[in-house]
């Protein structure tokens, strides 16, 4: 007997059907769980810590420098802290794994996925749901940490921000939201991909730990043999030196860093190998306006924005391929 | 039972997981109101049809209609319609009864004043409203499988999907959940059930289906089933006094009575195609005896169940 075979169907109705029913329901999970309320706590301790250490550290010299105070909150260190962009580098992928690790796998561990599935929603709407759940509650923090910052600026320096540093805050906000973004998709990826929510959170930070310690070690080496110095030619250190700032580009936390340091220090004027003779001109020291050092991290924040998409198509081919039964 | 339209229409319908026939090609006709069981033993693809029902899998050939619609190209109107509990049906254990209950309301889209009246009178109809609020985390099983009820029903379903909804639940549980079962036929819901559990699929279902090796292998009605596997539907239980035994042959010679067999001095079984209660009263007076108990059984899924499944592994040997 012969099988009808059954060709591909166009499916009908919206994707995004119940998309913000999830994503009210994952960001009340989230804004309540513990988990989050912990790592709320550690950021804001660290903020409170940094930014205070640096208000004492500004006001004895704010006086020279009387310009960028409140970027300066950010960066300024005092021994023996290091300044909050310091930690946010490793504490906003910690923040972000925290979010997803357990997006999809806890779902089929506490077998809800087959009866949320069988609402009259897709697939889409669901894995779509929590991770923009996830990106949300992290603006939501970072937001309030931020205006925490603001806050304890004006009580400690006695002066109001100015519009340029409330500019370059609110930029920064956005890059560290897509920077967590990546981290989250990592996360959200190894949670469709694993079971067990601890191995899933273990994938993913033992990614971040590679592209943390190892993989300027290994830029730094496949540099010197992709542009090996043969000779010691000025041309050979230099396209070695750019190889190496290309490859280490590819993680995410080198990017960060970069538009840390575009936005909160206007005086930077290139992110790339600067040759003496293209500073020919340029007033040193004088500081790059608002919508020059957006330019300058345009590239950088689409690399972050186009990770994060990336990652997450990858989840979500994975995740519908899956079956639903657990 | 007048014969309505069908709600459940499957043509061919197949699945193949990487080699292996999980489903082969099933036609499967459920109407209107009715309560239909899909029996088999484990693997035999219930799950995997069930599945393929509601559009969460694809089939690999065939085709199927749920309440009208082909859950390929429409599964939103079809899951919009369609209750389903699925075996070991999970909840989320840090929220209460009544926010799992609002957020299946939220993803079928209905309003927030409806939804609250639709959730409390859900949690009502299975009777945990004092429980509402309460996280499922500490409810019990039976709770549990109760909440899947009030769950399904949110959205007011036409037809609901159960599977394996009473394993793992205490013969009380059990039996209350079945009665839940009989409540929802009678608010002419049509359910679809898949068990392996034979007497309380009997005791709920107006039809079976017979699964085995992906293949509805038969269906029926019980008495059906019992004819056309045990060659009999019923069994008449005849005690009389003084003694039995002379009312061997004339019973045999009775019409739809297949065959006779003697229990005790008094006590007689007959195996017969229809209920011959009337007959064999008529025939036992007409011989002299008094009649002192008459029973009859309908062959039970049990024996019917597994003899079929004896003679299917002796035919493979
Ligand atoms: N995702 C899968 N990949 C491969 N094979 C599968 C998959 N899911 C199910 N199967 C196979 O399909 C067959 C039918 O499984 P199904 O779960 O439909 O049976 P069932 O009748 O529901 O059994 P049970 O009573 O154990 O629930 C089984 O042989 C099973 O191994
Ligand atoms: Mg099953």
């Amino acid at each position: 007997m012969t099988v009808a075979r059954a060709t591909r169907v166009q499916r009908e109705g919206s994707p995004w059907t119940g998309l913000w029913a999830v994503v009210a329901k994952e960001m009340a999970d989230h804004l309540s769980s513990t988990r989050m309320h912990i790592l709320e706590a550690l950021i804001a301790l660290t903020a409170i810590g940094t930014v205070y250490s640096a208000a004492s550290a500004i006001r004895s010299v704010a006086s020279l420098e009387p310009k960028f105070l409140f970027l300066k909150l950010f960066t300024v260190a005092q021994e023996p802290f290091p300044s909050f962009v310091d930690f946010l580098g490793f504490l906003v992928p910690l923040i972000a794994i925290a979010l997803a690790f357990d997006a999809v796998n806890s779902e089929f561990n506490q077998h809800t996925l087959a009866r949320v599935l069988s609402q009259p929603i897709y697939r889409d709407a669901l894995l779509m749901g929590k991770f923009l759940a996830g990106l949300f509650t992290q603006f939501v923090i970072y937001a309030a940490i931020w205006l925490l910052i603001f806050g304890l600026g004006v009580i400690q320096l006695g002066v109001p921000p100015t519009g340029e540093e409330v500019g370059r805050a609110l930029w920064l906000l956005v890059a560290t939201v897509f920077y967590g973004g990546v981290w989250m998709a990592v996360a959200l990826l190894f949670s469709v991909r694993f079971r067990q929510p601890a191995t899933a959170a273990l994938a993913s930070i033992a990614l971040w730990l590679f592209f943390t310690v190892f993989w300027g070690m290994i830029a730094t080496s496949m540099a010197s043999l992709i542009a090996p110095i043969r000779v010691g030619l000025p041309e050979e250190l230099l396209a070695q030196a750019r190889w190496q700032l290309a490859l280490r580009r590819v993680a995410p936390g080198q990017l960060y860093a970069e538009i840390l340091v575009a936005l909160l220090r206007p005086e930077v004027r290139s992110l790339s190998i600067v040759l003496p003779f293209q500073l020919e001109g340029a007033i040193l020291g004088q500081p790059l306006p608002l919508s020059q050092s957006v330019l300058l991290i345009w590239p950088h924040l689409t690399g972050l924005i186009a990770a994060t998409l990336v990652l997450f198509a990858l989840a979500y081919i994975l995740f519908q391929r899956q079956e639903v039964r657990a | 039972m007048a014969k309505k339209d069908a709600v459940i229409e499957t043509r061919d319908l197949t699945k193949v997981y990487n080699g292996l026939v999980a489903v082969d090609r099933l036609n499967l006709r459920v109407y209107e109101g009715e309560v239909y069981g899909l029996l088999g033993p484990n693997g035999s693809g219930k799950t995997t049809t069930i599945l393929m029902l509601l559009g969460l899998t694809e089939p690999t050939a065939g085709s199927v209609q749920v309440v009208g619609w082909d859950p390929r190209r429409y599964p939103l109107r079809v899951k919009a319609q369609v209750g389903y509990i699925p075996d070991r049906v999970g909840f989320y254990d840090d929220l209460t009864a009544w926010e799992n209950l609002m957020y299946t309301a939220k993803l079928n889209g209905i309003p927030r004043r409806e939804a609250y009246r639709r959730v409390d009178e859900a949690l009502a109809w299975v009777g945990l409203s004092e429980v509402a609020h309460r996280p499922v985390r500490t409810f019990s099983r039976g709770m549990r499988q109760r909440l899947g009820v009030a769950d399904v029903l949110i959205k007011r379903p036409r037809v609901i999907i159960m599977d394996e909804p009473t394993q793992g639940l205490d013969p009380e549980s059990a039996r209350e959940f079945l009665d839940l079962i009989r409540t929802l036929k009678k608010e002419g819901k049509t359910i679809l059930l898949a068990s392996h559990l034979l007497h309380q699929v009997q005791a709920v279902c107006d039809r079976v289906g017979l699964f085995h090796k992906g293949k509805k292998a038969l269906e029926g009605t019980v008495e059906e089933l019992g004819r056309e596997v045990l060659g009999t539907s019923h069994y008449v239980i005849v005690e009389v006094e003084p003694d039995a035994r002379h009312l061997v042959e004339p019973l045999r010679g009775l019409k739809y009575v297949q065959d006779v067999e003697v229990l005790d001095d008094r006590t007689l079984w007959v195996k017969s195609l229809r209920d011959v209660r009337p007959e064999v009263a008529t025939a036992v007076v007409q011989h002299g005896s008094r009649l002192l108990r008459l029973d009859v059984e309908l062959p039970s899924l049990d024996d019917i169940y597994t003899h079929y499944f004896q003679t299917a592994a002796e035919g493979v040997s």
